[in-house]
Formats: C-alpha cells, structure tokens, sequence
C-alpha cells in the first residue's frame, strides 16, 4: 500500500454516489470473522475488515494484576488495545502510545457494561486486541474481534458486541469509512451496540456535524451494527456448530 | 499451588515417554511439528511472513525507512530486530516492559541475522554518511505453544526473502526492487528430557527441560550463532550432536522460508 500525500486529496465520492473502492454510502467493506483461532487463550478470534486484520484474545476470569485492583463483589475488565509495529504506513515505535491507552481504557469499559462482571468476584477478565494491518476502524474491528473471543472463552454476556464507525465523507454521511475516507473526510463517529437494548457502551466522535447529520448517522450505525452483529454470529455457529475437530483441548 | 502440582506430574511423565523415545504429542525426537508459512500476509509491511509452528504462531513484519548510518559505519545501513512477547500470547506473559525472556529471544533471533549476514548492510547505504536505509525486524508472537526463537527466526527470514525497497514510498528511485537476502540462517532449538535430547520443543517440554540449546546454522555449512539457555547442561559430545541434526533440519526449513517445498 502506497502512502497517501497529504495534498493530493484522492476523489472521495463521485457524482453518482459511489465512494472511493465502488461502494454506496450505506455498504460496509466486506467482513470475516474467525472464532478461536489461538491454542494459548481462552477466548480468541481472528477479524478481516476490509483490509483490517485484527486478531483478539481473552484470559479469564483469572488472578488480578496488579493485585490491587482488585475487586470484592465483582470481576474487572481489562483490555490492552496495541498496534503492531509493521500494521501501518510509518514503523510504529512498538508499545503503547496515549491513542492505545485512550482506545485500550474506552473499550475496557464498553465490555464491562456487558459482562456479567459479579458472577467472578476477585478476578480479572483480560481482553487483548493486536492490530496486525491497520486500515482506518480498527478499534471497532477490535471490539469486534474481542466480543467473539468473549463469547469463544465462555464469559456470560447480555450479548455480543458490534461495532462499526459511520462518518462524512465529502459531505455525505457514510458507513464504515476506509484509511483514505477517514485521512480526507469531515467526520468519524466509532460506536459499538448492545443489539438487544440497541443502546451505546462505546462512542466517539471528531471532526464537524449538524445535529441532522448526527441523527442520520446514529440511524446508519445501528443499522451497521446489527449487520455486524449477524457475522458474529455467523463466525459462532460455525466454530460451535461443525465437526469437534477445533473443539477446546 | 495445584498448578505446581500438576506441572510436576507432567514432567514425570514427559521424562518417562523421552526415555522410551517418545513424545506427548507421538512425534519423534527428531521430528518438528508441521510447519506453515504464510508470505505477504500483512499487507502495510515491505515484507512479512506468519509462520505455524504446530500450535505456535508468530508474525514477522518487515519495514523499511530511510535513516542515517551510524558514525562508526557511515558506508552500511542499519537492521534492528525485535520480538514483542505480547500478553496475548501465552497466559504467563503480563503487560509491562519486556521480560528477559523476550530480550533473550529478541537477541538470539538479531544473532543469527546479523552473523549470518543475512542482509548485506553495505547495499543499505544511499549516501555515505549521510542516507541509508534502516530495516526493521518485528516478530509479534501470537500463540506461544513452545520453540519461539525457532518461528521468529523463521519468520524473520522469511519475511525478508519476500521484501521490497520501498524506493519509490521514499523518492529514492522511480521502481521499487526485492530487498536482495544474501544468507538464510536457520535456527533449531533442542532440549534436554534425562538423556534424550529433543528438537522443536512444546510449551510443556520447555518447562519440563533440563536445559535447552539453540544452533544457527545457514546454507554454506557455518554455525553462525548459538545460545544455551534453562538450568541444565550439555557436554561437548551432546553439542556436536545437536549441530549435525540443526544442519539436517536447516536445509528443509530453508526451502520452507524461500518458498519452496523441500
């Protein structure tokens, strides 16, 4: 992938509405999903979004570290939320930089409003997400990921949790933006939803909306939500409902 | 403390199947689990390979930047190699800076790299003193079921035999051209079960050790780096052993990183 110059902004959306790879405002990228994937973790899953590929894992309900975050009555959710050096354009220094810890620390939450966190009380359920190809809504990917590697470790839930990111994009509203539609575009608004409630655990907005706009694209959203949560489901079944050939050792 | 427990038993028993020439997972002695190599598959690196070893699974990405040559090296580019032992990967690594494990790691794997001369440095100069390119090497371990200098050196080289100067990224030249690999170091990693000494170890067999050794070895016949590692030792007859199987295993493992079927 060739990196992208900051002056020669690529055309975003043609006259008759299709957007920088052919697809319409309302169309995700194309989305696949693998449910436990790795032998060591409890709960794993493997996600192609687009060209994403996000990889997550779970670990718990375990001992608390560091000790002291510990709690009596319930279990914590932790989640590290980390980019491999080599999944952008520019080498990243490996480690932790302050949008990790802020993406690590909002989706931590998000899953703690979902899992039933007092059936575990004294432990730590440890969510790790490793961005391996980054292509512009990789924490959704991630949120994704991880919530089928919940599910994939057995941690009761109210329900699955997707995600997806709706944004503007030459002034139209659009779902799931890809790197150069997010690098050029006017806004971008990440969101993951308890299908049940239809309600947000996770949300996030930068750059410009009216108030209409930002009704339109919680309207999409939910709509990309719900299409993202029947491939969860589907990546599911497909781990639990086959042969016991990947069955857990 | 049931875990202790546990873990003694098991190594009884990998003690008592290594005695009988045996393996929990019925392999023999000799013999590395299957082997995968999955060349391009991130796609935002100049050069990348995910490697399957049996359960094992690691990630090499490679990546290319122009830099400035060290002072004391001024006509050769700059290669740096690391391997993130992530909290992802296995339930005993923990957030936090890195462990002497993946240090260790890390290092053995840059060894054979560098001794090898894998990458001839020189052909990374651009302009003395001034430009070179500085090449990166990051191993990201996914699934940590045992031998993880072995899948990151193997995945290292892999993805090295699959790079690209990204000259035009850089307006260094109007083509881009293969990153040229002039050696392809292989590392083979053995350990200690009582008097058997068995290559490509698990997890349960690395804990189980009494005492690990690893022997890179390239195409021309050199021994290029090696590390014994664990509480346990080896004699000098035990060494010259483990370097003849390294040299068997190297060739096949060779041909797996280049591409070809052995």
């Amino acid at each position: 992938m060739g990196s992208v110059g900051a002056k020669d902004v690529p055309i975003l959306m043609t006259p008759d509405g299709r957007r920088i790879d052919g697809r319409r405002w309302d169309e995700l990228r194309p989305i696949h999903i693998v449910a436990g994937p790795l032998r060591q973790a409890d709960g794993s899953a493997f996600v192609e979004w687009g060209a994403n590929k996000v990889m997550a894992a779970v670990y718990g309900p375990r001992e608390v570290h560091p000790r002291h975050l510990q709690e009596n009555h319930r279990a914590i959710v932790q989640c590290r939320y980390n980019m491999a050096a080599f999944s952008v354009d520019e080498r990243k220094r490996p480690g932790l930089d302050r949008r990790s810890q802020e993406i690590s620390k909002v989706i931590a939450e998000a899953f703690d409003s979902v899992v039933f966190a007092e059936e575990f009380p004294r432990t730590s359920i440890d969510v790790y997400i490793e961005v391996l190809q980054a292509n512009a809504g990789t924490r959704c990917a991630g949120v994704v990921a991880a919530s089928v590697a919940l599910a994939d470790a057995g941690i009761p839930m109210v329900d699955l949790l997707p995600a997806v990111a709706v944004g503007k994009v030459a002034g139209e509203i659009v779902l799931d933006l890809k790197k150069e539609e997010d690098n050029f575009g006017e806004a971008d608004l990440p969101m993951a939803m308890v299908p049940q409630s239809g309600r947000m655990v996770l949300l996030q907005m930068e750059g410009h909306m009216t108030r209409e706009e930002l009704s339109k694209a919680l309207d999409l959203g939910v709509k990309g939500c719900r299409d993202v949560h029947e491939k969860m489901k589907e990546a599911l079944r497909t781990r639990y409902t086959t042969t016991d050939a990947g069955a857990e050792a | 403390m049931s875990g202790e427990v546990s873990a003694e038993i098991l190594t009884t028993h990998l003690l008592d199947l290594a005695s009988k020439g045996k393996r929990l997972d019925g392999r023999g002695i000799d013999e590395y689990r299957p082997i995968r190599i999955e060349p391009g598959f991130a796609a935002n690196a100049d050069g990348s390979a995910f490697v399957h070893l049996g359960d094992t699974k690691v990630l090499c990405g490679v990546k290319l930047e122009l830099g400035k040559p060290f002072p004391d090296t001024p006509n050769a580019g700059v290669l740096t190699t690391n391997a993130e032992l992530i909290p992802l990967s296995s339930p005993v690594f923990e957030p936090g800076p890195p462990t002497t494990t993946a240090i260790e790691t890390s290092r053995v794997v840059d060894r054979a790299i560098r001794a090898a001369e894998t990458i001839d440095l020189t052909q990374l100069c651009v302009t003395p003193g001034e430009k070179s390119w500085v090449c990166y090497v990051d191993v990201h371990v996914l699934d940590h079921s045992g031998n993880l200098i072995d899948a990151a050196l193997l995945s290292a080289v892999a993805a090295l035999s699959h790079a690209t100067l990204p000259r035009k990224r850089f307006g260094v030249a109007e083509t881009d051209i293969p990153l040229e690999v002039v050696h392809r170091p292989i590392e083979c990693t053995f350990v200690r079960l009582g008097d058997a000494i068995l290559v490509d170890p698990t997890f349960d067999e690395e804990k189980a050790a009494q005492g690990r050794i690893t022997v890179a070895t390239d195409e021309t016949g050199r021994i290029v780096a090696m590390q014994k590692g664990l509480v346990g030792a080896f004699s000098p007859e035990d060494i010259k052993e483990v370097v003849e199987r390294a040299f068997q295993h190297g060739d096949r493992m060779r041909a797996l990183a280049q591409g070809m079927t052995p």
